[in-house]
């Protein structure tokens, strides 16, 4: 009876290879850190993260697309510019042209490459046309027709290197470089293409003084350093880690309208070599620094705060007088003290920071459930293809067996459920792959509201300075009065007096001015605050509705494809089909 | 040959079984209504028995009885033990965790199995003749309680039984003294094959049912998951404006439907696919068990067959030597030979009902394997058409939504 075998040899013949394959599939699955890190099918996501984010590359063929915003925005200004230039109605549309993604009735057509079995492209993932307008590192919005101003950046090969500089204790120490390079078109950068290489200590100073210049911005958070071994830096997973996260961090810097044209980006992007900015010094030499120039302060000379600082934070170290006077003034105002003439007034404002703390706390919610949805689509995927493989063995081992009619035909029935599965459960996955990358817009929005915290911190901090400035006026002004009511009382004049009243008065005048340039920079944080809040809910929305679009085309695409796999088993075991009461 | 016919009421009959033309002989059988009985520690679930015959063993057409889970048990030990060789139904496992014992779903199951164990029976053209059967479809309820309390332990063994059991010990220390341990098994090359496949078929098919329950859980996982991302989704449309929120909610909801497709869907795996599997397992252990037997059978059929032939051997030389023990050699010889031969006859009983239940066994399993992959195949489509529906629904409202 082994000839009734026959018509089936191919398939016999494809069972067997595409089981091989299938085991492959599963050895190459063992590799991967997703399935290791569910193989206790425990809760806890802690291996979860990195491994979606390896996911989101390795599945990945095509690299992502240019970052498209329309033009209107490129003038290359230096000074922190004032965002009213920036404030007309672009032509950027949110929601968009999107029929090129969205089309009756058979999504699955149109979006998805035939399914092909024996197409190797299965196993990395089916490549589709639509996918190109949701890049996975880049916030997208739906592709502009009328954009030609792009600017890429690929961050790559990182390399140990030596410290030549010797340090005193370890003579020499290790450091990782990264390879950065930049393809744009934006006159602003004078040219096409760069490639330097850069540290990470060059990106927490590229950081801090983007923090600097562009206060009240929005400006993407840079990726932590890390405090870890030396040992730990130089794994081949932290590495890759860091190069993900800072490649993310330089495409969002690239993506903003205003930053992507700062010089600090363009000098860190483009001149070789030892990066040509400020370091940001350690904090004990600030410290050092700030002691030095205390007791002058203290004692009067250096005067008050001159117009040029008010112009910046009080930073640890260097201004410990202003520091100090800038916590007092904050605690007095706090126990309701003295009465300083600019108060946070704006009730419009604080509306807005707490409904933007809201949002925060939804979008991480959001994003912790979305994970849970991930992970439940890929333990779904998985269990599928190991029942497929488990009743490969079975249907294996009745052929090999088979006495009865009855049990090769039970093996046959198998062999079309086994298949079913281990393809349906290939669909899981591939959709899992794609979810994950929409999904992850989600996670990106987590770091753009720390920006927001920031710009709203430059905010408050500015308005702490004028504050500041503003009782320490008032209190100046009330010596002076003192001081000359106590003198008008002495016939002739008390010279010693007259003398304080004339220091004082010129304390105040440049206090005066001090207070001025700091009500100045504070409008102007103010404003930069509103466009760029303004700005970030307009993409932000128009980024959920696309990640939603995504994802839910996504869903319809692969859903489909995984009814027609078992439609066809109902089909092959119809005659199984009873009238259940 | 048997019945066609396949009355098994397979998901929740509430209703008696059919009642097919009366001129073919019929037995047909449901088990529905689970009821909780008694209070506490001591309650339990009865279950209606409905019986339809046209057997004339049976008191008449119709019959209702309520019988509980060891009442069943009591049927199959009986039936255990009077036909051996026949791949006897598996029951369901008595109840795992005290909490789980009461819930609607393990007692909806209990009661589909419990119906499929029943009919399988009143199909089987051997064990449908049983006096047993008879007694548990139509006994009225104490008769059954009294039945079921006698079936306990030692005390109840027949003597004949007990006899056996001594010889057994007997033998086993002749043999022991004799300084050989005999292979007393059958080693048929066809046997050896059969008695192998069944060995590695319960264990592929452990793991397969083992994958089969994972799925169910992994549907039950992705339906919360679902659930909890529609709702969080949610709240976080109404932080946004809209269109925005809007779209948010929208996508919630549906979120939250497809969470409801799924749990059911998890239902409709676990009772049409996992839990056929998890029945041809126990399937297995019961032709495994069949094995015992016949393993145990062969033994005592080769062991008299010897001791006969000793005694034989024994008579010949008393007679040689005109013994006055040749008399009671006699008798004795002629109660071993027929004992022998009746242990042969159960052996060959054993091998024949064997032989025939294989075929059956097989054919029964590709007929139910073949009904649980339909239902799991059209389960899985019609659940990712319902997930390709719902979303596709939403879409012209996310386009909407983007071009505001």
């Amino acid at each position: 009876m082994m000839g009734s075998e026959n018509d089936d040899g191919f398939e016999e013949a494809h069972l067997h290879a595409s089981r091989e394959e299938m085991e492959n599939l599963f050895l190459r699955e063992d590799g991967d850190p997703l399935t290791r890190s569910d193989v206790n099918g425990d809760k806890s996501n802690s291996g979860y993260r990195s491994a979606m984010s390896t996911l989101s590359d390795s599945h990945h063929p095509l690299s992502p697309p240019p970052i498209i915003v329309t033009p209107a925005d490129s003038d290359p200004l230096f000074a922190p510019p004032s965002y009213s230039d920036f404030r007309s109605p672009r032509s950027k549309p949110n929601g968009g042209d999107n029929s090129s993604y969205i089309e009756p009735p058979s999504y699955a057509d149109v979006i998805f490459s035939p399914f092909d079995e024996n197409s190797a492209s299965e196993i990395n993932g089916s490549d589709d046309g639509s996918r190109h307008s949701q890049s996975p590192d880049s916030l997208s919005r739906s592709p502009s027709s009328s954009s030609s101003d792009h600017i890429k950046i690929t961050v790559s090969s990182p390399q140990k290197e030596q410290d030549t500089a010797s340090s005193m204790i370890s003579g020499g120490s290790t450091y990782i470089t990264y390879q950065i390079t930049t393809r744009t078109n934006l006159p602003a950068y004078g040219g096409s293409e760069f490639s330097v290489r850069r540290r990470f200590r060059d990106v927490v100073t590229l950081a801090d003084r983007l923090a600097e210049s562009y206060r009240g911005f929005c400006i993407p958070p840079r990726p932590d350093k890390s405090v870890v071994e030396s040992q730990v830096m130089q794994k081949q997973e932290f590495v890759e880690q860091r190069r993900v996260a800072l490649e993310k961090y330089l495409r969002r810097l690239a993506a903003h309208p205003v930053i992507r044209n700062s010089d600090e980006l363009k000098v860190f992007l483009r001149v070789e070599g030892k990066l040509p900015l400020q370091t940001s010094t350690d904090v004990a030499s600030r410290m050092l620094d700030g002691a030095v120039k205390l007791p002058k302060q203290l004692f009067g000379e250096g005067g008050g705060a001159s117009a040029v600082e008010v112009a910046q934070p009080a930073r640890g170290g260097r201004d410990l007088l202003r520091l100090f006077k800038e916590l007092r003034q904050s605690v007095s105002q706090d126990w309701g003290g003295s009465k300083p003439a600019v108060v946070e007034e704006d009730k419009e404002f604080l509306e807005k920071k707490e409904k933007m703390h809201d949002l925060e706390l939804q979008i991480i919610n959001a994003s912790q459930q979305a994970e849970t949805l991930v992970k439940a689509q890929q333990d779904m995927g998985e269990t599928m293809g190991e029942m497929g493989l488990a009743f490969i063995k079975l249907t294996k081992f009745e052929n090999e067996e088979a006495v009865f009619n009855s049990q090769r035909a039970r093996a046959n029935d198998m062999k079309n459920l086994a298949t079913a599965a281990v393809k349906a459960s290939r669909l899981y996955r591939e959709l899992n792959s794609q979810t994950v990358k929409h999904l992850d817009t989600l996670h990106d929005y987590l770091g753009l509201m720390m920006a927001v915290q920031g710009a709203f911190a430059d905010r408050s901090s500015a308005l702490l300075t004028v504050q500041t400035l503003l009782s320490e006026l008032s209190s100046l002004e009330g010596r002076a009065e003192k001081l000359e009511a106590a003198s008008s009382k002495v016939f002739g004049g008390d010279k010693s007096r007259i003398r304080k009243i004339e220091e004082i008065k010129e304390t105040i005048k440049g206090t005066e001015d001090a207070k001025n340039v700091a009500i100045r920079e504070y409008e102007r944080i103010k404003e930069n605050n509103w466009s760029e809040v303004e700005r970030l809910d307009r993409e932000r929305r128009a980024d959920f509705l696309n990640m939603m679009k995504g994802f839910v085309v996504n869903q319809v695409g692969y859903a489909e494809k995984i009814a027609n796999v078992w439609a066809k088993v109902a089909e092959e075991t119809s005659q199984y089909d009873r009238e259940i009461s | 040959m048997e019945n066609t016919e396949q009355p098994r009421s397979i998901s929740g009959s509430m209703q008696s079984p059919r009642s097919p033309p009366s001129s073919q002989p019929y037995l047909s059988v449901s088990v529905s209504d689970p009821v909780k009985l008694g209070n506490g520690v001591q309650s339990y679930i009865s279950y209606r028995v409905i019986t339809k015959t046209n057997f004339p063993e049976y008191q008449g057409p119709e019959k209702i009885v309520i019988r509980r889970y060891s009442d069943f048990v009591w049927l199959r030990d009986r039936l255990s033990e009077k036909y051996k060789g026949i791949f006897i139904p598996p029951l369901p496992e008595k109840s795992a965790v005290e909490k789980f014992r009461f819930s609607a779903e393990f007692i909806e199951m209990r009661r589909a199995a419990l119906d499929i164990f029943v009919n399988r029976i009143a199909l089987h053209p051997e064990l449908q003749q049983s006096e047993d059967l008879r007694t548990f479809l139509q006994a009225d309820e104490e008769t059954m309680e009294r039945f079921r309390f006698q079936e306990t332990g030692i005390f109840m063994k027949k003597p004949a039984d007990l006899m056996q059991m001594f010889r057994d010990v007997q033998s086993k220390v002749s043999d022991a003294v004799l300084g050989k341990e005999k292979p007393v098994e059958e080693t048929t090359p066809e046997y050896e094959k059969l008695k192998h496949y069944v060995f590695e078929l319960e264990n592929h098919l452990s793991e397969a049912q083992k994958h089969a329950y994972r799925l169910v859980k992994r549907h039950r996982e992705l339906g919360q998951s679902l659930l909890d991302f529609g709702k969080a989704v949610k709240l976080l449309g109404a932080c946004e404006g809209e269109p925005t929120g809007k779209a948010f909610s929208d996508l919630g909801t549906k979120s939250e439907l497809l969470s409801i497709k799924l749990q059911k869907e998890a239902q409709q795996v676990l009772m049409n696919f996992e839990e056929p599997l998890k029945d041809y397992v126990r399937y297995v252990q019961s032709i495994k068990a069949t094995i015992a037997e016949r393993g145990t059978a062969f033994k005592q059929h080769c062991e008299l067959a010897e001791t006969t032939k000793l005694k034989e051997i024994n008579l010949d030389k008393l007679m040689l030597t005109r013994s006055d023990k040749v008399g009671e050699a006699e008798i004795e010889y002629r109660e071993i030979k027929a004992e022998s031969e009746e242990a042969t006859r159960r052996f060959e009983r054993i091998v024949k009902r064997m032989n025939e239940e294989i075929v059956r066994f097989q054919e029964q399993k590709t007929e139910e394997m073949g009904v649980a992959f339909h239902q799991f195949a059209k389960g899985q489509a019609r659940l990712a058409n319902g997930i390709a529906d719902a979303w596709r629904a939403l879409l012209p409202k996310l386009e909407a939504s983007s071009s505001v």
